[in-house]
């Protein structure tokens, strides 16, 4: 059996799966050190099914805690920042786009070297190798040890970032080091922010990923541990340690898959509503749309493969601002009240009027209003019923106007609610065809990392003069389509996410580095459903 | 007018639209604009009437790959190089530049030489669009000399070319560009006042903002994308029509950086049982068929885009997987007669095919030329 796990913000929950079929979840708080809070979700779905730690053949696990952590500015090192190319770039030193408190994070150990390579391989200049070693010794004293190294064209010719990083690792043997060419591809600006992001990351990625395993040791659980990446592919955990960055974004996609899976629907809406925010994206052919220019991760530019999603300021601990002599109001005309953006998160079960705090949240209403049942509605002081409406009417604007900007054709769509916060959405939403909450959705994202694919990546240099271009693709592309039955895809869904091509002209005979990436789920995860055995299910609300 | 920092984001979304696919990325350029704005505040943009007859005005951008452009980023220095040297030849100072295209990054590299250099920039440009050689500017076609041009690089190398011939030039300068690493920047066809004015492709500048400022609109008020840009461009007075060409997914990139060039095709797999388009690029998009037959080429515009943030995508920047839709806009009029076509039309590019104008391959209806 697979446990899935998604360690969000607010909570951690868990499914166990055997094949297709959920056989039990759980939802609980994430706690601060993590690991406490996986060991009570974990512990809590064995006991619900009677069942010991043997049965888990996989763990895996999806997480927000690095996007959170760059998002939130929490527990990021400093990093030293080694660009290799001088005197070009010179102009846009790097994390020229990036928000100020983010650039303040990394510090300022930025160095830009001689070095790095033109288009077709030859050097653009000799690599400043004792410039590099000095900054090294400063770093050090520094008490830096993260450090990002870009060279110009790596991805066509890496040496010289591999020579960077063992003079670094000469200096310092035990520093984390990124080298660009291993997080992005052509494109400098936004390879070189990658590295940063990964590098800045590393204390935080070991300390979750330390706890992870912590966790399964508590329940004796010696399954492998693997992370869900933002393509939705797995990567071990061991990698994850070296690149947190891989597995940013993995959240939605999680959410998305989980939605289609749980539905059988491939073309639809998805609204995931979590403690803090809505994530809206749109499934199409069962696969989260991608955003096909770039992404911003905190608020940086970045060129992963990443789910297309809209955020919107409205989940189950947003907060609602409406003076108290208003409360009763029975005139909407003239009401004052605003909804967030700003939430109380994972406080609200001590924040919020029905667990006896005294912020009202978006919770309260839908318990006010009863749409859903949940701590004690009589701690929520008399709120009329046109307050209510208004207010739930507000949610619902918000919502449909989110549906409306993600829409990729006129005319209504069918929207699927997953998440803890599902019920602020409403039944009839405007250009919903309908609106389907199924069954798990409050753990969708947990079903999503359950159901995790598998992805084979091929990487091989052809000279054209040899082998057409055709062919080549062909062969690689096969090579790429078996590996990834081997690893336990399911032949049917195969599908290759990216399909690239390098042309290295230093070399001779018109030679191209092709990369392939093939996907699949794996075999056993695909339900036989078709839309129309799917029926609304009533609505189901879940409380920890 | 003055240029801040919305008409510097709106100019860059409209430039790359008018990029045809080429001309660059503009996101470094914005970076670059901006920080160079921070510095010495809003850059004026000057209209043609407003330079003297004897003024000098020197258009500039630059030459190169755009693959390589996205990897190998500037120095900063290299439009200053090259305009001093321009004056230093001239033995007088510039009082203007203009871009050289409009298209792409260049259309604000101009901007960025202004701001640095101290100077106005004209509303206008030598393309109306982006080319990929540069003997494909309305200058040419009229037949001013590029010369006296200065190349320079991320290194500091300043390279100045002098020759009678336009097409010698444009050789020259590629090879040059390609022996400085496939990107470098070139201050080129200095005018007179009175030539911008005669010949110059007037309102390309506040055409690729008003461009930009239609989707940023839509974009806040929800309305449709594409339908916001065709507007922008029917209004501009320079591009008559325009409207989509193709709805689909990437299936295959052809991409080499050759001769100092980006140089390849894509293939489109259309929603449904749309078919296939194909679409051949040298640096800019020069012509794309449906199912084998012809629907836009050179010199109107072709750009992709995304299908849903009608983000433009460069050739640079096209992948495989993505969802797009290919967009086609009629080249302002004097791209459009005989003589320009032989400059800039399918025969120049090699094509065998005879120029229809783009609505006409269509059958859009609206304003035609």
């Amino acid at each position: 059996m697979r446990l899935g796990i998604d360690v969000g913000g607010t909570n951690t929950d868990a499914v166990l799966m055997n094949g297709a079929d959920v056989i039990a979840w759980s939802k609980s708080l994430t706690t601060s050190d993590v690991c406490s809070g996986i060991v009570a979700a974990i512990d809590s779905v064995l006991q619900k099914t009677k069942l010991t730690a043997s049965v888990v053949e996989c763990v895996m696990i999806g997480t927000t805690q690095f996007t959170n952590a760059l998002v939130e500015r929490k527990g990021l090192k400093q990093v030293g920042v080694i660009r290799l190319g001088s005197p070009s770039g010179q102009a846009i030193p790097a994390m020229s786009d990036w928000p100020d408190d983010l650039r303040a994070c990394i510090g300022s150990g930025v160095y830009s070297f001689a070095g790095g390579y033109e288009f077709d391989g030859r050097e653009m200049s000799i690599l400043d190798e004792d410039g590099i070693r000095k900054a090294a010794q400063v770093l050090s004293t520094r008490g830096i040890t993260a450090f990002a190294v870009t060279g110009v064209f790596s991805p066509v010719k890496m040496d010289m970032e591999s020579r960077a990083v063992e003079i670094l690792r000469e200096e310092m043997p035990d520093a984390h080091i990124t080298a660009s060419n291993n997080v992005g591809r052509i494109g400098f600006l936004e390879r070189e922010s990658a590295a940063i992001l990964n590098a800045t990351l590393s204390d935080i990625a070991a300390e979750v990923i330390h706890s992870f395993e912590a966790a399964l040791r508590t329940l004796n659980i010696t399954a492998p541990l693997y992370i869900s990446q933002n393509d939705g592919t797995l990567i071990s955990a061991q990698e994850a340690v070296h690149f947190p960055v891989m597995t940013i974004g993995s959240g939605p996609t999680n959410s998305m898959r989980g939605a289609a899976f749980l539905t059988g629907i491939s073309d639809a809406i998805v609204i995931d509503v979590g403690g803090t925010t809505s994530d809206v994206g749109v499934l199409t052919n069962g696969f989260p749309r991608e955003s096909s220019v770039s992404v911003d991760i905190g608020g940086v530019r970045t060129n992963f493969r990443m789910p297309d999603t809209l955020a919107i300021g409205l989940g189950g601990g947003t907060q609602i601002y409406l003076s108290e002599e208003q409360f009763g109001a029975l005139q909407v005309d003239g009401l004052q009240f605003d909804v967030g953006p700003k939430s109380v998160g994972y406080r609200l079960s001590e924040a919020a009027y029905i667990f006896g705090g005294t912020t009202l949240t978006a919770t309260d209403i839908a318990v006010a209003s009863g749409r859903v049942t949940m701590g004690n509605a009589l701690f929520i002081p008399p709120l009329s019923q046109p307050v209510q409406d208004a207010i739930l009417a507000r949610f619902k604007t918000m919502l449909e106007t989110a549906v409306d900007r993600m829409k990729t054709i006129a005319g209504d769509a069918c929207v699927i609610v997953v998440g803890g916060g599902g019920f602020l959405v409403p039944d009839n939403l405007k250009g919903a065809s309908r609106v389907l909450r199924p069954e798990y959705s409050h753990v969708a994202n947990a079903v999503g990392a359950a159901i995790a694919q598998v992805g084979a990546q091929v990487e091989q240099v052809f000279s054209y003069d040899k082998i057409s271009r055709d062919v080549a693709l062909n062969q690689i592309k096969q090579q790429a389509r078996d590996q990834v039955i081997a690893l336990g895809g399911e032949a049917q869904s195969v599908q290759f996410t990216n399909v690239e091509e390098i042309f290295l002209s230093y070399l001779p005979g018109r030679a191209a580095q092709l990369r392939v990436k093939a996907v699949a789920d794996l075999k056993g995860t695909r339900k036989n459903r078709t839309m129309d055995t799917v029926q609304p299910t009533p609505s189901q609300h879940h409380v920890a | 007018m003055l240029l801040d920092d919305l008409a510097i984001d709106d100019l860059a979304i409209g430039a790359a639209f008018l990029g045809s696919g080429g001309g660059g990325d503009p996101y470094h350029t914005r970076i670059l604009a901006k920080a160079e704005l921070a510095k010495s505040g809003p850059v004026q943009l000057i209209r043609v009437e407003d330079l003297a007859p004897d003024a000098l005005v020197a258009p500039c951008g630059w030459i190169g790959a755009p693959t390589v452009s996205m990897e190998k980023l500037p120095n900063g220095q290299e439009p200053i190089l090259g305009l001093r040297k321009l004056e230093q030849i001239l033995g007088r100072p510039i009082d203007a530049v203009l871009p050289i295209e409009i298209g792409g990054a260049n259309g604000l590299a101009a901007v960025v030489a202004a701001a640095k250099f101290g100077v106005p920039v004209v509303d206008a440009d030598g393309m109306g669009r982006a080319f990929p050689e540069s003997q494909m500017t309305i200058f040419n076609i009229r037949g001013l000399s590029s010369c006296p041009a200065i190349i320079t690089d991320a290194a500091g190398n300043v390279v100045t070319i002098e020759s009678e011939d336009n097409l010698a030039h444009e050789r020259i300068a590629r090879a040059i560009s390609v022996s400085m690493g496939g990107i470098a920047h070139m201050v080129e066809y200095p005018l007179t006042g009175q030539q911008a004015r005669s010949h110059a492709i007037c309102g390309s500048i506040t055409a690729a903002i008003a461009i930009g400022a239609a989707i940023r609109e839509a974009k806040q008020q929800g309305g449709d994308l594409f339908e916001a840009v065709f507007g922008a461009l029917r209004r501009s007075n320079v591009y008559s029509s325009a409207g989509v060409l193709f709805d689909g997914k990437i299936i295959d990139l052809e991409c080499e950086t050759k001769h100092g060039f980006s140089m390849g095709r894509v293939l489109i797999q259309g929603f449904g049982n749309a078919g296939e388009m194909e679409i051949v690029f040298q640096n800019e998009n020069l012509a794309a068929r449906r199912n084998g037959e012809l629907v836009a080429c050179t010199p109107d515009i072709i750009s992709i885009m995304d299908r849903e943030t009608a983000d433009i995508i460069t050739t640079e920047r096209l992948k495989y997987g993505q969802r797009v839709k290919v967009v086609a806009a009629a080249a302002p009029a004097i791209l459009r007669d005989a003589k320009a076509l032989s400059i800039v039309g399918p025969a120049a590019f090699g094509m065998e095919d005879r120029y229809i104008p783009v609505e006409e391959l269509n059958n859009w209806e609206g304003k035609s030329v």
